[in-house]
């Protein structure tokens, strides 16, 4: 096991250090930062100004080595359009992006679960069919087109729900449920395929010889067992979820670190983004890193393997 | 077991009655005297001399005040925050400024805090961002408690024009205590609003500044509250005016403008802008010379042809709608010195064929058209100019990707879009253009020195006959294929009464509650 662990840490930085390089170098050869931070119908040396003031002038390995430097030590410099640290800009917005992670993830928990039960209880029957039909719908919509029509019916007709914001908890409510529903599929086959899995073992078989309550039976002896996958599964969903969060932030406005990536995007503000990247990638890694060795722990085959 | 079935389903319906018996309904807050508007972008800083941002422009106008005022439907100046201003001579203006103007903090504005201002914009080492509008300025001297000089480096005619578009006032004492910093999120000026609130990325508080000195031009504000919210989505923007959330938006695309004007709540005011569309061509051959590239456009035949190819008045009517209009003149036709008397290719493609045929391209040729916003024009002007055998690519790509490229001399046609920071002076965009600055693809030795004349002449007729020679030789020169204005739709509650201005800067101060 420990051989393992060291083995999945080390493949976790090899692809933490790429992901930086490739996110860094895309970055800068996606337009001019110092033309686009300059604004509009600036001068050749208002541009040469802003290049040589934020060190855009010098070669890219040296830009990169000294951020990632920096980076290493938590300090992702200022961002050269607020003029503020970028690691505060991170810490102020990765609070809704955590409340909304998180959020959708349990929803998508709370509605794929019960699904994956009932279909796993019934399978190849219409209700099978039914739980499949309303997962697979969360994966087949994209989800600024989802958001979009929860805004529609809960915002605008029934006028259920605030639109935009994060004042309140009811501002999570549909960008939740939007984020939460595409991850239901991936859910709720896990539990249905588990579930059959056990709901046919002996021990269960026994179980009902011996006249146990079925809800007993369903929740205690064969839910708790077909659900170990789910949580490795739900980690890597999370992460998932945060770093997917950009288009639903946009879309509800919510002041997270999705929304500060979109915008940090359009004005090539470089530090906030290559921060949110390296942020982003580095829960999804160690969330992976997680649902790794949390399968290694409960099948011993993978670590043999 | 079927008991069970219904317990699973029963927690999601129960969640979403909780819901509707317990959420807030939206009302629009005319009775809570709150107009609340959305902007899609972030500011940076509510300073405005360190933003160069549309949305820095409308904050300035509410909370700052300028020395002068240019009224939006006359284009005539007034003194703003000055009582009376004249030139002394080319290069000397004279202001006595308004006596008993207060800051939002109380302080009474004086001279020190005009002179220390200007004279802050005007120096290079404080690096504002917005240093094309007070770069003129030599220094200002204080010359009585409610007097100052403004000295100018050379003759500038359109001082007048900066002075009321940009350079508003600070209180001195509390910008130099605060800093650039300090005052970019809690900022003072003497303007009919003040700012009380402002949460970074989210939204800002303005409150009717009740002191506001009673005879500015600007007029009285009425409304008590403005809240000003980020919001990026325009789909966003357009729900929250339905259900009420939200007074007043606007640059709301013409086809979900129309929807909205079905509704009976809202109204909606397509209103023309300053800013123009244009398609600029490589005519100097910098990509051919630099590049080695084949480059059509350096022939006069096919620049021509191609103003000749694009039905404007068609993307002017069916795309843009509203009061858009074809420009043949590479200025917006209310600009100083925007002469209107040139050259006008008119839809002609027939014209256009024979003028490729003529330049040596019968059978049309390959092309790029790059572009960075408004892809649906783009595509229509592609399909125009397939009609008469030019085969264009369009690839849109950043704003800074694309000036990169295109002043590395790699880009031969562009459409591009000006919007001369809402000044009404043909030096805001044609001088911009021509005067063999980084962007000027033309090079042309005798509109630079008809402008650069312009420019620093005082003398009004004069100024204008020099600009009219100017944009008659580039219409005629075909250096540019001017296209149409832009229209800003403006969509807001029908309990509002509003007026929108070619700037495309919205007066909430003028804004009142039907």
């Amino acid at each position: 096991m420990l051989i393992y662990t060291l083995k999945r840490l080390g493949l976790a930085f090899v692809v933490l250090i790429a992901v930086s390089l490739i996110s860094f170098m895309l970055l800068r050869v996606s337009g001019d930062p110092a033309i686009s931070l300059a604004g509009e119908g600036a001068s050749n040396e208002e541009i040469e100004f802003v290049r040589a003031n934020y060190g855009f002038d010098r070669p890219l390995i040296i830009q990169y080595f000294e951020w990632a430097g920096r980076a290493i030590r938590g300090d992702f410099g200022n961002s050269p359009y607020l003029n503020q640290p970028v690691a505060l800009m991170l810490k102020e917005r990765m609070g809704v992006t955590m409340i909304l992670g998180i959020s959708a993830l349990s929803f998508a928990m709370l509605l794929s679960i019960p699904l994956g039960m009932l279909a796993a209880i019934r399978p190849n029957t219409w209700i099978d069919r039914v739980a499949l039909s309303i997962s697979v719908m969360g994966q087949a919509m994209p989800s600024f087109w989802f958001g979009l029509i929860l805004i529609i019916f809960f915002g605008v007709k029934l006028r259920w729900l605030p639109i935009s914001g994060s004042d309140t908890w009811q501002h999570f409510v549909m960008p939740t449920i939007a984020l939460g529903y595409y991850a239901t599929p991936a859910i709720m086959r896990l539990v249905r395929s588990g579930m059959m899995e056990v709901l046919a073992s002996d021990h269960i078989r026994t179980a009902r010889a011996k006249g146990l309550r079925w809800p007993k039976i369903l929740f205690k002896h064969t839910l708790r067992n077909a659900i170990i996958p789910v949580v490795a599964v739900a980690a890597v969903q999370l992460g998932f979820m945060l770093g997917g969060s950009i288009v639903i932030e946009s879309i509800f406005a919510l002041n997270g670190l999705g929304n500060l990536a979109w915008v940090s995007i359009s004005r090539s503000d470089l530090p906030v983004v290559q921060a949110i990247v390296l942020f982003l990638s580095t829960i999804y890694i160690f969330l992976t890193f997680m649902g790794d060795l949390l399968n290694a722990f409960l099948d011993p085959r993978i670590r043999s393997n | 077991m079927k008991k069970n079935y219904l317990g699973f389903l029963s927690v999601p319906l129960f969640m979403l009655i909780c819901l509707s018996c317990f959420l807030p309904q939206a009302f629009a807050d005319k009775k809570n005297d709150t107009l609340n508007i959305a902007f899609s972008k972030e500011l940076e800083t509510l300073d405005r001399y360190f933003n160069t941002a549309r949305e820095g422009i409308v904050i300035s106008r509410h909370a700052y005040d300028n020395l002068l005022y240019r009224d939006p439907v006359t284009y005539e100046y007034k003194g703003l925050l000055a009582k009376s201003f004249k030139w002394n001579s080319d290069t000397e203006m004279e202001i006595v400024l308004r006596q008993g103007v207060k800051f939002h903090n109380g302080q009474e504005l004086t001279a020190d805090d005009v002179a220390y201002t200007l004279n802050f914009a005007a120096n290079p080492d404080n690096k504002v961002k917005t240093q094309r509008y007070s770069d003129w300025i030599d220094h200002v001297e204080k010359t009585g408690t409610y007097s100052v000089k403004i000295m100018l480096k050379k003759p500038f005619p359109a001082a007048f024009e900066f002075l009321s578009g940009a350079n508003p006032i600070y209180p001195k004492a509390y910008y130099s205590k605060v800093g650039v910093n300090g005052f970019g999120v809690a900022p003072i000026g003497t303007g009919p609003y003040k700012i009380t609130e402002v949460i970074p990325g989210k939204k800002v508080v303005m409150e009717k500044n009740d002191n506001y000195f009673k005879d500015s031009p600007k007029g009285q504000p009425t409304i008590g509250k403005i809240v000003w919210r980020t919001l990026p989505e325009i789909n966003t923007q357009m729900a929250e005016l339905m259900t009420g959330s939200l007074d007043w938006i606007y640059l709301v695309p013409p086809d979900q403008a129309e929807k909205l004007a079905k509704m009976s709540n809202l109204t909606v005011t397509p209103a023309e802008t300053m800013r123009i569309g244009y398609l600029q061509f490589d005519a100097t051959n910098r990509s051919g010379k630099e590049h080695g590239m084949d480059n059509p456009y350096a022939k006069l035949g096919v620049r021509q042809a191609i103003n000749h190819a694009i039905n404007r008045d068609s993307i002017a009517k069916n795309l843009i709608g509203g009061q858009s209009r074809s420009v043949y003149s590479a200025c917006f036709p209310s600009q100083f010195g925007c002469e209107q008397d040139v050259a006008q290719y008119e839809y002609n493609p027939v014209k256009a064929k024979k003028l490729l045929a003529d330049a040596g391209y019968p059978n049309g040729f390959e092309t790029t058209l790059y572009g960075y916003r408004n892809r649906s024009f783009a595509e229509a002007m592609i399909g125009d100019l397939a009609a008469v055998g030019i085969k264009a690519k369009l690839m849109i790509m950043k704003y800074s990707a694309l000036r990169e490229k295109a002043r590395a001399g790699k880009a031969q046609m562009q459409f591009l879009t000006w919007g001369s920071y809402s000044i009404n002076d043909v030096s805001a965009i044609t001088s911009h253009f021509f005067e063999f600055e980084a962007d000027d693809l033309a090079m042309d030795p005798m509109v630079k020195d008809w402008l650069v004349e312009a420019d620093s002449s005082i003398d009004t007729p004069k100024r204008k006959e020099l600009y009219s020679k100017a944009l008659k030789r580039i219409a005629d020169q075909a250096y540019w294929a001017p296209m149409f204005t832009y229209v800003s739709n403006n969509c807001y509650s029908k309990d509002l009464n509003f007026t929108p201005y070619p700037d495309a800067v919205p007066r909430f101060f003028q804004a009142t509650w039907k």
